[in-house]
């Protein structure tokens, strides 16, 4: 209501925090946007034919190709002189950027476009049913990596997307969390201001993949901050400039929020595995407030 | 010949989805209000409106009801009742 | 005026003339020759375009259709394994309706890996959409760039379009080419005007789920609009005739055909031998000629039914197959025929020049042998029989 870009009447699950993280994201970047969409929840639920939540220009053709296709929109901008006046962000869930559409992606940050590319990270394949992807999260319990009487869930941790795409050499790269809305909002800001290729990689819960009530939304995004396993990180001309510091506490009180990792909770030896995941972070990044 | 291929933009506001409620919705009790705006914010349907301190309402047409607002609200201003009971 | 010129320097100077905003692609033999100059033309200032290098066909063709969507003309090209990487977009381009004007250097699809000419890489993406126009030489090479523009951006249409044109043979070979003038070229192919496009100031959705309430509309638009484009095609190339003096019927020719008894299909440059063919079996007296389909898709059944319904036997010569099947263009001639009254006796369908196995004169006269009253289903020509003796038991 307050903002005509991204629009009531989509039909995402009640209390997504995808769809909550885009409109937030569309919010900061404003009017004078183009949106290259991969194939996903947000494409689905935002543009179910002949209804359409966005209010600015928006495209999505396949599942793989968004950071190619705004490629090509950018350079079309390029050529008709309305680049510096037109923001072009590219993006996509996280099956469509670490897996998928990684090729694409790492073409367009190598590239160097001046684009926005847009993670949100809701921790696996969810528009199909909830199956692993290389952001899944370890032992989680996902379609395609459930826990058994041979297996904990999912077998890897989650693949570094932020350092591959620092590894590109790119301008400007961040993680945030519909849990910080302003942090959100001022990194989307931040990102367009600067010419070049930048990605946003936005931890957004998702309540009926991570099985949690829809209220909890902004309480688990914020659980999960808080005890090391999603770093909020910052990234300016390839140094770290911020991060978000906590006051750790145990991973167990994130975990249990969450259907995904409720076969972890009588299993003291697994959820130490994944303690130590959130401890690696947290030095790694320098996460801790009591280091300051 | 053409068939669908484009869309007008904003047109999911013919999607009431306020009828998905099923269990409870927000009564903003428009009492504690400091227009802090948090839940014009953390709204997944951007439903949620208002201005000055104690005017803040969501568009029930729309509205979930996934409960979001009334957790963030920090005036606890922002009550979940029961669907279906009155105001 | 004039030239020799290398095919894929033709069309890349061709492409220059046509005035794409943006151009990606990525390498694949024979296509490289075409956008190294357009890569140079661009370096040198002489076009004003983005050249976008990228990872992979299927962005190149995904940078096309972001360009081509943001309402600026595009252009890409490539080959086998490059279009078959493409073909997911291909078909999206086509279901987008988004007028795009693609090269194929057509090559043949591995395995095993041959870098050398057939036409296996485009008629296997027959179905995706697109308006396909085959190239006999090099001037058709160029003269259907620009005629493709054309049908592409007409808003009737908003088709994408793919030139195919043999690889090595049109690609890296050198002929004399009447090569347009810019003042040509901008009378007959004005500004690209999109009907519909990314646009902040004017704001569209393009790419959204259709579901089985409007999904099968969507497909019998583009249906239909091929089966328009069968009458648009030879209008837009009788005004390029008039323009540019060069006559085309855009769908199919006819070679020697009004007295023939015995006649080839064929598409693209092998057309230019079996020419040579016939005219020294005409010198002999024999009643031969060809039907060159220049329009694979859309497929000018009545056209062909009418230009091959006094003739006794019919061969059709391709350069693709459908395994396990009928060969693909003689299948569809066989089948625009049934039901008719007046059709040829004798349809038989012929192989050659997989993988780059020259069709010489000698193959083309071997086809004529062959065509008689048994009708052959799939002949190969040329065909070494020994290479078949290997045995992994």
């Amino acid at each position: 209501m307050s903002d005509m870009h991204f629009n009531s009447g989509h039909t995402a699950c009640s209390g997504c925090g995808q769809s909550l993280g885009a409109r937030l994201v569309l919010e900061a970047a404003g009017k004078n946007t183009i949106i290259a969409n991969n194939t996903g929840c947000l494409e689905v639920f935002s543009t179910k034919y002949p209804q359409s939540s966005w209010g600015v220009p928006w495209i999505h053709s396949l599942f793989e190709n968004a950071a190619a296709v705004a490629s090509g929109i950018e350079s079309a901008l390029k050529y008709l002189g309305k680049k510096d006046s037109v923001n072009v962000i590219a993006q996509a869930g996280d099956g469509g950027t670490a897996d998928i559409g990684l090729q694409a992606l790492s073409g367009m940050l190598e590239r160097g476009h001046d684009i926005l590319y847009v993670c949100y990270d809701n921790e696996a394949y969810m528009n199909t049913g909830i199956q692993r992807s290389g952001l899944t999260p370890f032992d989680s319990n996902t379609t395609t990596s459930p826990p058994g009487s041979h297996s904990m869930g999912n077998i890897r941790p989650k693949k570094p997307m932020p350092e591959i795409a620092l590894a590109h050499g790119i301008p400007y790269v961040a993680t945030a969390s519909v849990a910080f809305v302003k942090d959100l909002q001022r990194k989307v800001k931040k990102a367009i201001s600067i010419k070049g290729p930048k990605y946003i990689q936005i931890h957004v819960p998702c309540p009926l993949g991570w099985r949690h009530q829809p209220n909890l939304t902004v309480p688990v995004s914020r659980a999960a901050i808080e005890c090391g396993l999603y770093p909020i990180i910052e990234y300016e001309f390839g140094k770290l400039i911020a991060v978000q510091r906590i006051r750790q506490k145990p991973v167990e009180e994130y975990l249990k929020l969450q259907g995904r990792f409720k076969h972890l909770m009588k299993n003291p030896d697994e959820i130490k595995k994944i303690q130590d995941i959130a401890d690696n972070n947290i030095e790694k990044y320098g996460l801790r407030l009591e280091s300051q | 010949m053409f068939g669908p291929l484009v869309v007008k933009p904003g047109s999911s506001k013919k999607n009431k989805t306020g009828s998905w409620r099923i269990e409870t919705r927000p009564k903003y009790l428009q009492k504690e209000c400091i227009a802090c705006k948090l839940c014009v914010a953390i709204c997944p349907e951007g439903c949620v409106a208002g201005g000055e301190k104690n005017t803040y309402h969501c568009d029930y047409d729309y509205c979930k009801g996934c409960g979001l607002c009334a957790f963030i609200c920090p005036k606890k201003d922002i009550e979940m009742v029961k669907e279906g009971s009155k105001e | 005026m004039k030239q020799f010129f290398e095919g894929s320097h033709a069309v890349a100077e061709t492409i220059r003339l046509c005035k794409p905003g943006v151009i990606s692609a990525y390498p694949i033999t024979p296509q490289t020759h075409i956008v190294e100059d357009l890569a140079k033309i661009v370096a040198d200032g002489r076009l004003n375009s983005q050249f976008v290098n990228v990872e992979s066909e299927h962005s190149a063709a995904s940078v096309v259709l972001g360009g081509v969507a943001a309402g600026v003309r595009s252009y890409t090209a490539t080959s086998s394994q490059g279009l078959l990487l493409m073909a997911e977009v291909i078909f999206n381009i086509a279901g987008m309706r988004l007028p795009l004007v693609l090269t194929c250097a057509n090559r043949s699809v591995s395995a095993p890996i041959n870098i050398w000419n057939d036409q296996q890489d485009s008629v296997s993406l027959r179905d995706a959409g697109w308006i396909q126009l085959y190239a006999e030489n090099i001037q058709e090479a160029v003269d259907f760039h620009i005629i493709g523009y054309r049908i592409a951006e007409d808003k009737s249409m908003m088709l994408p379009v793919m030139v195919c044109m043999d690889g090595f043979i049109l690609t890296h070979g050198i002929e004399t080419v009447d090569m347009p003038t810019q003042e040509q070229v901008d009378k007959f192919l004005p500004p690209y005007k999109a009907l519909y496009k990314l646009d902040v100031d004017d704001p569209v959705t393009l790419g959204a789920l259709v579901d089985p309430e409007s999904y099968m509309e969507t497909r019998f638009a583009i249906h239909k609009t091929h089966e328009e484009a069968l009458s648009l095609i030879p209008k837009i190339a009788a005004d390029f005739s008039k323009s540019f003096g060069r006559t085309y019927n855009g769908l199919i020719e006819k070679y020697r055909l009004d007295d023939a008894d015995r006649v080839i299909v064929a598409m693209g440059s092998v057309c230019g031998t079996i020419k040579d063919v016939i005219d020294e079996l005409r010198s002999k007296g024999k009643k031969v000629g060809l039907l060159k389909v220049t329009s694979y898709r859309p497929f000018p059944a009545a056209a062909i039914c009418d230009a091959l319904k006094d003739v006794s036997k019919v061969a059709v010569l391709e350069k693709a197959l459908s395994l396990g099947a009928l060969m693909p263009l003689a299948t569809e001639i066989k089948s625009a025929f049934f039901g008719r009254k007046k059709s040829p006796k004798v349809i038989s369908s012929f192989v050659a020049g997989l993988g780059g196995r020259d069709i010489t004169k000698q193959s083309v006269k071997d086809v004529f042998r062959l065509l008689t009253a048994k009708e052959l289903d799939g002949e190969f020509i040329d065909l070494k029989p020994e290479l078949l003796k290997e045995n992994y038991e």
